[in-house]
């Protein structure tokens, strides 16, 4: 079964700046708030249909706001496809941004439970991982702090941490490696790079195009929400390097 | 056919467990000054509706601070679960953004906290009840579980239909504050049922949640159930529920684009 599957996919945003402003402006302006809905749209992803095969690494490249974050909120489930048809099979996980998910006030150990849980995981499969999480982290002696004392690195590891161990079958991965220190970078990869021989579909976000270069084996470059390029990391981020200039 | 959030009874049960937990831990940080502190303040209020009811406005009814917290404390639990409504998928944006999880467990922890609150500050009814000559009763052993669901079920589906439609429209979190406001004075708190004119108490009827908090002042004074109250307060709270999980499940599509 192919884990990622798009299909003339489409999404578009109504600009809600309008209906932001408040209900108050939206009764009082119904008609005209209906037809800037219909008329005054954005396109973040236009047509587009890709599949990504069971362990393969992909990396999204392109501008910003060029629909790479909407494919993975496609992928992950937390925004439909207007036109076009989205399969994903698997269990996914997010590797979450920069400490998301974690409550400050509360310990190092509280936050795996509560990322854990959010995350998909029982108690039990938490508790189970406990022990490789905290390992792996590093962090055993700050476990039983609030984490608004660790600094953004340690509260990066942790995330980590968490995500690398309720064994994802598609990970998704935006913009988060860049944190943390250089021995722990060097260990993420690693965790990666392990993900990837156990055939783990991975769909990383990055405009590291280094990082895509060195990890990916395939690489999508979006541009104003359609595929401008496909195909080997190194080609397409030559073509994508010539394209923005 | 894409793969569905985990809706196992186990899973469900420790994500609502572990999100009512982190509330709970937050509320009760130092222990014992947390609960004096959220104690403090329904029994603050209740001495300022005594002041300016019974001793200014001299209202007359029978042990009015009794009276006054037995309907109070119902009610913070309502208040405090919607008055926070508005930010609570507002404030987990990032979440919203990135996981699919069910989002309304966000909701129901909100209220099971205020919910277990609520249960944890009976003692301090009781002590006033003690201090007046007022026994508790057995029927408090039904009442409470009974009326605790239906009030759960209420602040629930207020809730979850204000915080899924908080993130379109954003002014209503000072719409929500109003509403409360009206809705605290329209139900019989610091007054009784029977101060109103006769020909304004069906009205009563027409208000959500004033069979529930005239039940529970019922149940706490009187230590009774009165059943048709009851039945209407139950009507409401699974209307209410309905109403919120229709608006949630049409909208919770939409949270990733707009919050």
């Amino acid at each position: 079964m192919i884990p990622i599957r798009f299909e003339h996919v489409s999404k578009s945003y109504p600009r809600y700046s309008q209906i932001l402003t408040g209900l108050k402006d939206t009764l009082l302006h119904l008609p005209k708030t209906l037809r800037s809905f219909k008329r005054d749209r954005f396109m973040a992803l236009n047509d587009v249909s890709f599949e990504v095969m069971q362990g393969q690494s992909l990396g999204l490249i392109g501008l910003n706001g060029s629909g790479k974050s909407t494919t993975l909120a496609l992928i992950a489930n937390v925004l439909k496809p207007q036109v076009g048809k989205v399969e994903v099979h698997g269990r996914v996980s997010p590797l979450l941004e920069l400490g998301a998910g974690f409550h400050p006030e509360m310990t190092g150990r509280e936050n795996i439970l509560l990322n854990g849980v959010l995350l998909g995981l029982t108690r039990r499969e938490i508790r189970a991982r406990m022990n490789d999480i905290i390992a792996f982290s590093e962090l055993e002696r700050f476990l039983d702090q609030p984490i608004r004392t660790y600094s953004s690195g340690m509260v990066a590891r942790l995330g980590f941490s968490v995500a690398a161990h309720i064994d994802p079958e598609i990970l998704l991965i935006d913009e988060v490696l860049a944190v943390g220190d250089l021995g722990f970078q060097a260990k993420c990869l690693g965790r990666l790079l392990e993900f990837k021989k156990r055939k783990v579909t991975i769909v990383l976000v990055s405009h590291s195009l280094d990082t895509v270069g060195r990890f990916c084996d395939r690489a999508i470059w979006l541009n104003e929400g359609r595929i401008a390029g496909d195909g080997e990391p190194a080609s397409v981020i030559r073509r994508y390097r010539e394209a923005v200039g | 056919m894409r793969l569905a959030i985990r809706h196992d009874w186990e899973y469900l049960r420790d994500l609502l467990l572990i999100l009512t937990a982190k509330e709970m831990r937050l509320r009760y940080k130092n222990s014992w000054l947390g609960y004096a502190w959220s104690i403090a303040h329904p029994l603050a209020f209740a001495l300022l509706y005594f002041v300016a009811f019974q001793s200014i406005m001299l209202v007359n009814i029978p042990h009015y601070p009794l009276f006054l917290i037995a309907g109070l404390f119902p009610w913070q639990w309502l208040s405090n679960s919607v008055g926070a409504a508005p930010g609570i998928f507002l404030g987990n944006a990032t979440l919203l953004k990135k996981v699919r999880f069910s989002r309304n467990a966000l909701v129901a922890s909100t209220v099971l906290n205020d919910g277990v609150h609520f249960i944890v500050s009976i003692p301090v009814i009781l002590a006033f009840m003690l201090g007046d000559g007022f026994a508790p009763s057995w029927s408090w052993l039904i009442g409470i579980p009974l009326l605790a669901v239906a009030h759960a079920l209420m602040a629930y589906g207020l809730a979850l239909a204000i915080a899924s439609l908080n993130l379109f429209f954003r002014d209503l979190e000072r719409l929500t504050s109003l509403l409360l406001t009206f809705l605290f004075f329209l139900t019989p708190i610091v007054y009784s049922e029977s101060m109103m004119p006769t020909s304004y108490r069906p009205l009563l009827y027409l208000n959500p949640v004033a069979p529930l908090i005239l039940s529970w002042r019922r149940l706490f004074l009187s230590g009774s159930l009165d059943w048709s109250n009851l039945a209407l307060a139950y009507f409401y709270a699974v209307v209410a529920a309905a109403v919120g999980s229709l608006i949630y499940l049409k909208l919770s599509w939409k949270f990733a684009e707009v919050v």
